[in-house]
């Protein structure tokens, strides 16, 4: 009988040091942890211009008219729109309303898109003033859609090299300039950007 | 049973809130290392800076890689002497060095040498002092500093000199367009400090 109570006080011992054990291997909770949150804030940023098939296109057909017009139109589009479009999202965050956003954003598809089809050229001052005005609808909605919780700096990093993306996936399509065969293509695709552009609209006015 | 519970009590109770920097477990030094290579707020700027004197030259691109350097980390030392927690300041300054640095990059600045050197030794002296900050927070001590300090000295050296050497057209516009990038995202960010206070 010794025996028996000497065991149950031993698996109690036993139980203590495993329960002290397991409680200094416990992490603590108050740890304020800097880099929480952040790949989450970058991924939502990368994401949020590609959520969009009216922000996808119109984007795009920067980079596609950018490379119908060639130097210096071919960088001065994709640097002018990303930055505008950084304004209008700093509007947007900051709560400064904007009129018309969603129908600013459909006609900016509808007109790249008959941009791109009929091939204009305007003067580079021009092309750049439709870019950016257009691109300050965009960063508004943007800019009023923001997750909370998010990393400001990651989402911001990320929202923007996204666009810049897009850009460059326009150019690349657009480099089929240099063909007859590659400017019948890009008219055909700026023809569909300005459907889309149109149906979109429909859909904003609606 | 009571002490059982006093001891899981004892665990669960929260330590006090560091600032966590990276840790590495390779100690301060590897941590400093690593803090600069992962934290944008400080890696962009520097590129930034890097790429800007690179545009400028062989001789813009050498002085960067002693004056950003040695800038960030006397401000480190003020830092870890004199630490601040202003979380609004540290956002102020990373705002305006992405918003400064990235549109003088956009715009193919044809900054003098002095110039050159005066942003240098200005966004070191304002980046070290707030990571000197944050170690001292951490209590990494100035291990971490030097960390931060070699890491910053090789990355300024490869990007000035990767610039320097760039010949083609297309490679040196990619560059202004990364400059354009930064500056519209110290844009948000300026969206985003309005947006807090």
């Amino acid at each position: 009988m010794n025996f028996s109570r000497a065991t149950a006080r031993d698996y109690a011992l036993h139980w203590r040091f495993i329960l002290a054990f397991a409680t200094l291997l416990a992490p603590t909770l108050a740890a304020a942890h800097v880099e929480a949150g952040r790949a989450d804030g970058l991924l939502a940023g990368l994401h949020h211009p590609v959520s969009g098939l009216d922000h996808v296109l119109a984007m795009v057909s920067v980079g596609l008219w950018g490379a119908e017009l060639g130097a210096p139109a071919i960088w001065l589009l994709p640097v002018t729109f990303p930055i505008a479009m950084a304004f209008g999202g700093m509007l947007g965050l900051i709560g400064v309303p904007l009129p018309g956003v969603e129908i600013g954003i459909a006609l900016s598809a509808v007109a790249l898109g008959v941009a791109v089809l009929t091939a204009w050229r305007p003067p580079l001052w021009i092309a750049a003033v439709i870019v950016g005005v257009f691109a300050i609808f965009h960063g508004h909605a943007h800019g009023t859609e923001l997750p909370a919780g998010t990393s400001g700096l990651l989402y911001s990093i990320g929202f923007v090299v996204a666009t810049g993306l897009l850009h460059a996936t326009g150019i690349g399509i657009g480099t089929i300039h240099r063909w007859d065969w590659g400017k019948a293509m890009l008219r055909a695709a700026g023809a569909g950007v300005a459907t889309s552009g149109a149906y979109f609209l429909w859909q904003a006015l609606a | 049973m009571p002490r059982a519970i006093a001891m899981v009590a004892l665990g669960l109770v929260p330590a006090s809130a560091h600032a966590h920097l990276v840790n590495t477990g390779l100690g301060p030094f590897y941590d400093g290392v690593s803090h600069f290579a992962l934290t944008p707020e400080d890696i962009l700027p520097a590129l930034a800076l890097a790429l800007l004197a690179g545009m400028r030259g062989a001789n813009a691109g050498r002085l960067t890689l002693f004056a950003l350097p040695a800038a960030w980390f006397a401000g480190g030392l003020v830092g870890l002497a004199l630490p601040t927690t202003s979380m609004t300041a540290a956002l102020t300054a990373t705002t305006v060095s992405f918003l400064v640095l990235g549109s003088l990059v956009a715009a193919d600045a044809r900054l003098r040498l002095k110039w050159i050197g005066g942003l240098a030794v200005a966004f070191g002296l304002v980046h070290g002092y707030f990571n000197g900050s944050a170690m001292a927070e951490a209590r990494l001590g100035g291990l971490a500093l030097v960390g931060i300090v070699l890491a910053l000295c090789v990355t300024t050296t490869l990007a000035a000199a990767l610039v320097v050497a760039l010949r083609a057209r297309w490679a040196l516009i990619a560059v202004r367009v990364a400059g354009s990038w930064l500056a519209a995202t110290g844009l948000l960010l300026v969206g985003w400090s309005l947006r807090a206070s």
